[in-house]
This record gives C-alpha cells, sequence and structure tokens, in this order.
C-alpha cells in the first residue's frame, strides 16, 4: 500500500500521456483522477497507521547507486512528517485532478494536462518520502520540471514560455545552494540517509568546515546551502520572483503547486532537516530574518496588484514567510501546522479565483470585475471563506496556525522573536486589507467589466464546485479538529521525526504572554479589513482622485505595484552583467575564441593547409614521383638500420637529452 | 690472385645509379627510361653473379638467367606500350606525360 501510494500517480500518468489519444480526453481524466484519489485513500490509510498508531515504516526498495565509497538507494520513509505531507498532497491534487476535468474540458491538449498533474503528484509523493538527499534531489527537481511544463501548458503564449524559463533559471540558482549542500553532506558524513546523518548530528556540532577558503560552522553552512534550496523552492525573499510570474499558468496548476504543495517543499526541507538546524542557531538567526522580511514584503506588494491570481500569489508568499520564520524560530510542529492549513484554504482561494477567471472567458484584472456577487454567488461564499481563513479570523483554520506563530514569535522574549512577531502582526493586517480588497473590487463593487465577457457568465458546474465545496469545509475545520493533534502541548504524534532541543522549546511560554498581545492578531485583521472596506467600497472616487492627482501616492503606487523594483534591480545590477560576461567573455573569447581555433576549426583550417600542401607533391611526372618512391625507400631503410644499429649503443635517454641540449644551444645561438 | 670483391660491387652501384638517375633526372624521351630501368636490372644481375662466384653458389647464376629472362618480355611489353601511347599521343616526351595529376 505504500509504494502503491506513490507509484499509482505515475500509473496514471504513464496511462494518460501513452494513451491519451485513445482513451479520449474525458478518458484519460478519468484514468488519472481515478488513480490520484485512489492515492488519496492509500495516504489516510498511512496517515491512520502512522501517524495515530505511531508505527513508521521503512522500505528500501533497490540499490541505486552501489559504490563502495557512496550507497545510495531506493529508499522510502514514512514518518509522521511524511504521511502528513502525503495526505495533503494526494488530497489537494485529487481536488485539482477533479477540477480540471471541468476546467480544461474546453481545452484540446487535457490528457496532457491531467498526465502532468499526476506526474507532479508522484515527484512530490517522492520529494516528501525520500529517505536519502539524493532521492529528495531526484523529487526536488522532478516538481520542478513539471511546475516548467504546467507553466508553459499554453505554449503559444509568449508570457507563459518566459515565465516558464523564469521559473526554471530561478530555481537552478537555489537548487545550485541545495545540491551544494548535499556535497557537503556527503563530504562530512560519507551518506546522505537521514537516519545516519541525523544521528550524526550532535557529535558535529563543533566542527567546522573550509568553504573557500574561510573556516565556517560546518552545521551552519550546511543549513544555509540547504536553506538556499528552500529559498529558491519556496519564493523567500531574493529568489521570490518567479512565484508570482508563474501564474501565467492555468489556474488549477497555480492551486497545486504554486500554492499548495510545491511551493512548501522547502519548509518541508527545513522542516526535514531540524536536527541540522537545532545545532545551529545562526542558520536559525537567517532562516528568521529571511522569512519574516519575506511575510512583510510580499504582503506589501500584494496590495497594490491588480491581478486576481498575482495577489493571491504574493498572498501565498507572505505566507511561505510566516511558515519559514516560524521553522527558524525551532517551532516546526507550527510551521508544518501551518504549511497543512495555509494549502486548503489557498487552494480554495485559487480554484475560486480559477472559477471566476473561468466564468468571465479567462478576465484576470480585478479593475475589470465587480458586481459579481450577482452572478457567482457560490465562488463569492467560497472566496469569502478562504480569505477569512487566510487572514485567521477566529475559529477558522488559518486563525489556529497563524496565531501561534505570532505568539511563539513574541513569547522568544529576543531581538529576533520581536522582530519576526512586528513584521509577522503587520502583514497580518496587510493580509486581511489586500484579502478584503480583493472580495470588494471583484464582488461587491458596481459591474465594471465588458459586456462581452459578462454574458456568458455561469457559476460554477458540479465537477468545480465539489472540490471548492470540501475545501471550504477543510479551510472551516480541519484547524480546529487538528490542532492538538499537531501543535497541542507534549503531542506524540511527530514521534521523533521532528527534533527540537528544550533549549529552543517556547511553546510553553506562548501560554503566559500577554492577554493583549494574543488579541492583537485580530484586532489589525478587523482593522485592515474595515480600512479596505471603507476605502474601496465608501470612499473609492476619493482614493481614485488620490492617485491620480497626488504624486507622492501615484510613486508610492508605482514602487509597490511594480514589486519594489526587485525585478528591475535583479535586471540591470545582476543579470545583465552575468549576461555580458556569458557571452563577451565566455562565449566570444572561450567558447568561439581559445577552444575553437585549438578544437575544431583551427584543426580543419589545419588539414585543409596541409592537405593543399601535400597535393603539391602530386605532379603527374613520372620521373618524379619515382624520385620520391626511392628517396623514401632510402629513408626508410636507413631509419631501420640507424635504429637498430644505434640502439646497443646509446642509452635512449642520454641522447634525448643531448638533442635537447643540441636544441636549446641552436636556439640561444639563433639569438 | 683474387680480386677484392668491392671493387665488383662498386661497379654494380655505379651502374644502379647511372640507371636511378637516368629514370629521374631524363626528362625528353621514355625509351630512355626503358633503358636505364634495364640497366638497373643489370646492375643487379651482376650483383648476383658477383656474389654466386665468390660464394661458389650456382644459384646466383641461375637467379640472373631467369632476371635476364624476365626483362626482356617486361621490355618488350614496355616497347608495345610505347608504341600504342605514340599511336594516340604522337610522342613519346616524358614531360607531356602528365595524365595522372589530379
Amino acid at each position: 500500500m505504500y509504494l502503491l501510494l506513490i507509484f499509482f500517480p505515475l500509473i496514471g500518468f504513464i496511462l494518460s500521456i501513452s494513451l491519451g489519444r485513445f482513451l479520449s480526453p474525458k478518458g484519460s481524466a478519468f484514468v488519472s483522477c481515478l488513480f490520484v484519489i485512489i492515492s488519496f485513500f492509500s495516504s489516510c490509510l498511512s496517515f491512520f497507521e502512522v501517524g495515530f498508531c505511531r508505527s513508521p515504516v521503512y522500505i528500501k526498495l533497490a540499490p541505486w547507486i552501489d559504490s563502495e565509497l557512496f550507497d545510495a538507494s531506493w529508499g522510502f520513509m514514512f514518518d509522521s512528517l511524511t504521511v502528513s505531507m502525503c495526505v495533503l498532497v494526494t488530497c489537494i491534487s485529487s481536488l485539482v485532478h477533479l477540477y480540471s476535468t471541468s476546467y480544461m474540458s474546453h481545452d484540446p491538449h487535457q490528457p496532457r494536462f491531467m498526465s502532468y498533474l499526476s506526474l507532479f503528484t508522484f515527484f512530490m509523493l517522492m520529494l516528501v518520502t525520500s529517505d536519502n538527499f539524493i532521492q529528495l534531489f531526484f523529487g526536488w527537481e522532478g516538481v520542478g520540471l513539471c511546475s516548467y511544463l504546467l507553466i508553459n501548458f499554453w505554449f503559444t503564449r509568449l508570457q507563459a514560455n518566459k515565465s516558464a524559463i523564469k521559473a526554471m533559471i530561478v530555481n537552478r540558482v537555489g537548487d545550485f545552494g541545495l545540491a551544494l549542500g548535499i556535497f557537503s553532506i556527503f563530504l562530512v558524513f560519507k551518506s546522505v540517509d537521514y537516519s545516519t546523518v541525523f544521528s550524526l548530528i550532535p557529535y558535529f556540532s563543533q566542527s567546522k568546515l573550509l568553504f573557500l577558503k574561510f573556516e565556517v560552522d560546518l552545521l551552519t553552512i550546511i543549513g544555509l546551502l540547504l536553506f538556499i534550496g528552500a529559498v529558491g523552492k519556496s519564493a523567500q525573499l531574493g529568489l521570490h520572483t518567479w512565484l508570482p510570474d508563474a501564474m501565467e499558468g492555468p489556474t488549477p496548476v497555480s492551486a497545486l503547486i504554486h500554492a499548495a504543495t510545491m511551493v512548501t517543499a522547502g519548509v518541508f526541507l527545513i522542516i526535514r532537516c531540524s536536527p541540522i538546524y537545532e545545532y545551529s542557531s545562526s542558520a536559525l538567526f537567517y532562516i528568521t530574518i529571511i522569512g519574516a522580511i519575506t511575510s512583510f514584503f510580499a504582503a506589501s506588494i500584494g496590495v497594490f496588484q491588480n491581478d486576481l491570481k498575482k495577489v493571491i500569489a504574493y498572498s501565498t508568499c507572505s505566507q511561505l514567510g510566516y511558515m519559514v520564520f516560524s521553522c527558524g524560530l525551532s517551532n516546526y510542529s507550527v510551521g508544518m501546522f501551518h504549511v497543512l492549513n495555509h494549502a486548503y484554504f489557498k487552494a480554495l482561494l485559487f480554484l475560486s479565483a480559477g472559477s471566476v477567471i473561468h466564468a468571465l472567458s479567462d478576465e484576470q484584472d480585478m479593475r475589470r470585475m465587480g458586481g459579481l456577487i450577482q452572478v457567482l454567488p457560490f465562488t463569492y461564499t467560497m472566496i469569502m471563506i478562504g480569505s477569512l481563513a487566510l487572514m485567521g479570523f477566529p475559529f477558522l483554520t488559518g486563525f489556529y496556525s497563524k496565531d501561534v506563530i505570532l505568539e511563539i514569535a513574541y513569547s522568544k522574549y529576543n531581538f529576533l522573536g520581536t522582530f519576526a512577531h512586528w513584521l509577522g502582526i503587520i502583514s497580518a493586517s496587510i493580509t486581511a486589507f489586500y484579502s478584503f480588497k480583493l472580495i470588494i473590487v471583484t464582488f461587491i463593487t458596481n459591474p465594471n467589466g465588458y459586456k462581452s465577457s459578462m454574458q456568458s457568465v455561469h457559476d460554477a458546474p458540479f465537477a468545480m464546485a465539489f472540490p471548492l465545496f470540501f475545501l471550504s469545509i477543510c479551510s472551516i475545520f480541519v484547524g480546529f479538529l487538528t490542532k492538538d493533534l499537531f501543535i497541542g502541548l507534549g503531542t506524540p504524534f511527530w514521534n521523533g521525526s521532528i527534533l527540537v532541543l528544550p533549549e529552543h522549546l517556547n511553546i510553553i511560554d506562548s501560554e503566559f504572554i500577554p492577554i493583549y498581545i494574543k488579541w492583537t492578531p485580530f484586532f489589525v485583521s478587523i482593522f485592515g479589513s474595515s480600512l479596505a472596506i471603507t476605502l474601496y467600497y465608501c470612499l473609492s472616487e476619493a482614493l481614485f482622485k488620490l492617485y491620480t492627482n497626488n504624486l507622492l501616492f501615484v510613486n508610492i503606487y508605482t514602487f509597490f505595484n511594480k514589486k519594489w523594483f526587485f525585478d528591475r534591480l535583479q535586471n540591470e545590477l545582476l543579470i545583465s552583467s552575468l549576461l555580458k560576461l556569458g557571452y563577451n567573455t565566455t562565449y566570444k573569447v572561450i567558447d568561439k575564441g581559445l577552444i575553437e581555433l585549438f578544437g575544431p576549426s583551427g584543426l580543419t583550417n589545419l588539414t585543409i593547409i596541409f592537405s593543399k600542401q601535400v597535393s603539391i607533391l602530386q605532379s603527374g611526372k613520372i620521373n618524379q614521383y619515382a624520385f620520391l618512391i626511392f628517396v623514401s625507400l632510402i629513408g626508410l631503410i636507413s631509419i631501420t638500420l640507424t635504429l637498430s644499429f644505434i640502439k646497443y649503443f646509446i642509452n635512449f635517454q642520454l641522447s634525448f637529452i643531448f638533442v635537447i641540449y643540441l636544441l636549446v644551444n641552436n636556439v640561444n645561438f639563433n639569438k | 690472385m683474387l680480386i677484392d670483391q668491392s671493387k665488383f660491387l662498386f661497379v654494380a652501384i655505379s651502374l644502379f645509379f647511372i640507371g636511378l638517375c637516368g629514370i629521374i633526372l631524363n626528362r625528353k624521351n621514355i625509351i630512355l627510361m626503358l633503358m636505364s630501368i634495364e640497366l638497373m636490372l643489370l646492375a643487379v644481375n651482376f650483383n648476383l653473379v658477383v656474389f654466386s662466384v665468390f660464394l661458389d653458389d650456382v644459384v646466383g647464376q641461375i637467379f640472373a638467367l631467369f632476371i635476364l629472362t624476365v626483362a626482356a618480355a617486361e621490355s618488350a611489353i614496355g616497347l608495345a606500350i610505347l608504341v600504342v601511347y605514340y599511336r594516340i599521343r604522337g610522342t613519346v616526351s616524358i614531360e607531356y606525360i602528365n595524365l595522372l595529376k589530379g
């Protein structure tokens, strides 16, 4: 069952990609849905066995790389962390598969789409279930590949091509860090198995490693290199630019890959490597700082975006920041809890946004929507539930994880905790602001759309409505139901899959913080949402005047709308100089210059010149031929004779030295 | 009195080289070339005979006789080719025999 859980999506992929033409779009959609749903049920069973009955499962399937020095096998490890991720991935994936049958029904390439989704599910399961870093890397690259394929699904769109390539390349930077991290793990521990590495960690807590000629703390450098991988995949500050652009892909893809599952792989990696991070406080420091800044940064951009999906994308980025800084504060279980909760309401938000976009025949700009509450009441309800869960409205799913994250940040009582807490609080208010801005601008205000896009408007059909309904139920109840399981005090659920050192444990402290600190997230959320309602519902004309007349506000708007000019900074400072280096130096001087000169074209030129000189010898005169034959015969005989004669008398090495001596002397003499 | 055989060998080698020079340096007539080849064969024959006498072995002289017959046949063929060539090209000058040049 445990292996089937992983390989059912792969079977679905193979069937629908190879037999898609014969199965018809509906048939292939059915096949891939069926296999993923079976996989979901098996994950639920495994969650019961591993999570509740506390019996982790290890499967050594086959040897992969088997050399004496380096052993990596296809192995699977199902502990509590893995099965929680498995349930999450297969659940969201099944729902998205179901949703796509309707969303993509008009598309001629539906079998391909379904097969990519299944392949993604397979790779994601591979990533979370692996028992060594190499297999994790395999899954990691696989989901990156599927992300590329799915962003680029409508491959005739230039924007989609650009976004896909951007996602691939930006992720490559992160993967480079991850690969270096795995190399250094192998260098030190001579193994890439989790069990070996993590059990040896405490003995290396004071070790140093020479990195780029600097002596650095071993665990810190490993942790930071792995974190660079996580930064790339989880779209943290610096490498976040690909995530909003990835919204060019179809909306189910955004829901599955770029909101619920793949982008949380980075957070999963941090949680999985908790034994490494626990012994390196400086790595934790950087993780917290980056996570907290990301949560604020992305939220601030989200306010000023006009694309429906980009707002939600930046919201994802911001929530990922929360998860990362909660891991940085050593509360991995809380981070994992937020991963699970966030997946439900963010998938809900994306799928509802997809429903809106589908209804309006592919209109994504919020400014051309408005008044949709009249025609899409169901979708409106779903987005409302999702947004409330996202902003942490009390007793919805987001509330249980987000508030706990803010509370543990406060109860750290050090610079780091306070920093993360304040940025988190500010982002919470901004989250509420843009969530309500989205709802009001899209659904409540007067209709601003085109008549053509409004004419064929319809609410979600069953195949799209069911996943929304299911996710909304999850978004309401899952947090309440699983809070004690995942982050309850002294919960036995994690069963050793997460390591937290006793001196880092502060979830008890978070119960004893002042009551007004506990209330703060709620109040700032209410403040943010009421501000959004006031500005965009009551004062929208004043806001419009402000934006059009006041230069300062225009500048502020441009600054945030253009994403803090982050793309531009990257392009102008880094990428253009790298491109110039790549073109002028490595391409023109080295590849086309040196290597070409001494390599292929130089050799061919030399051959041509030489053969021209040789062909002069072919004069056609018999007497010259006779002369040549005679001379070469004499030469050959004399060489053979001389050698056979000389070798008895002269030491070859001495004669070689003698020849060199003669040459040198001659050269000197010539000078 | 036995004459030192190096003198005979010198004659043979000189004959051979005269034949070789006849082939290499001659630019005028192809008949001269055939004659030079004959000269070289004779030089080799001479060499064989000298050594046959010197070593008191009759095989060398028999071999020389063989070479003479073969040389006669060869020069007959060569002359025949020459005649045919003259009929076609109207010349036997080596300068104009450069059809081998690609």
